[in-house]
């Protein structure tokens, strides 16, 4: 790997930690409920992002793996927390 | 991590890598910035679409090349993603609705629902 494309990895992992820090702003500040689900639903797909580029530092495509293990659970966390949001309770 | 890929494969994949990560942080500095939560709400779409696919896109791109055969593993991301980033809008959209119509304010917009 030329140092070109490990110097653009990098950046783009930096980027992706900036993005998730600009969402915990949001996720700590939030005037209401529905911004913080938001901002959660942010970070975990910059973190899925973040994963993708881990995949292509090392080479390796066991991060996949995890790519969509934090695809799959922020799915389900985000929407288990709509529906309480919508409703007050998750199963009824 | 020792296997050199030609110069044309780096740049695509630098391009593809830099730009979805760029929209990423783009849309978080959109939801950080935005006014109201129904303009808020766009802002994390642009990361969730058009950056994940640039990721995916890199990666097959990447180890397509590095093992010289086609590897097509990060779709199944990007397609998840496009499934699902939609449902988890509409139903956070739908709850903000409901809650901010019961909080009593004024600028959501009405029911339009057929009763």
């Amino acid at each position: 790997m030329s140092l070109f494309l490990a110097w653009s990895l990098k950046a783009a992992l930096f980027l992706l930690v900036l993005a998730i820090a600009v969402a915990l702003v949001r996720l700590l500040k939030g005037p209401s409920a529905q911004d913080r689900v938001l901002a959660l639903d942010c970070i975990y797909v910059s973190g899925m992002m973040a994963m993708l580029v881990l995949a292509l530092t090392y080479g390796s495509s066991m991060y996949f793996e995890a790519a969509l293990l934090i695809a799959l659970f922020g799915f389900v966390g985000s929407t288990a927390m709509a529906k309480f949001l919508l409703r007050g309770e998750v199963i009824e | 991590m020792t296997t050199d890929i030609p110069l044309w494969a780096e740049i695509a994949t630098s391009v593809l890598v830099l730009a979805g990560s760029l929209l990423a942080l783009i849309g978080a500095v959109g939801l950080l910035r935005l006014p109201t939560f129904f303009q808020r709400v766009h802002a994390p779409t642009l990361g969730s679409t058009l950056g994940c696919w640039c990721l995916v896109l890199a990666t097959i791109v990447y180890f397509s090349v590095k093992d010289g055969s086609l590897s097509v593993h990060a779709v199944l991301i990007g397609i998840f993603i496009a499934l699902t980033a939609p449902v988890t809008t509409v139903f956070l959209l739908r709850a903000a609705l409901f809650r901010q119509r019961r909080a009593g304010n004024p600028d959501v917009p009405p029911n339009i629902t057929r009763s």
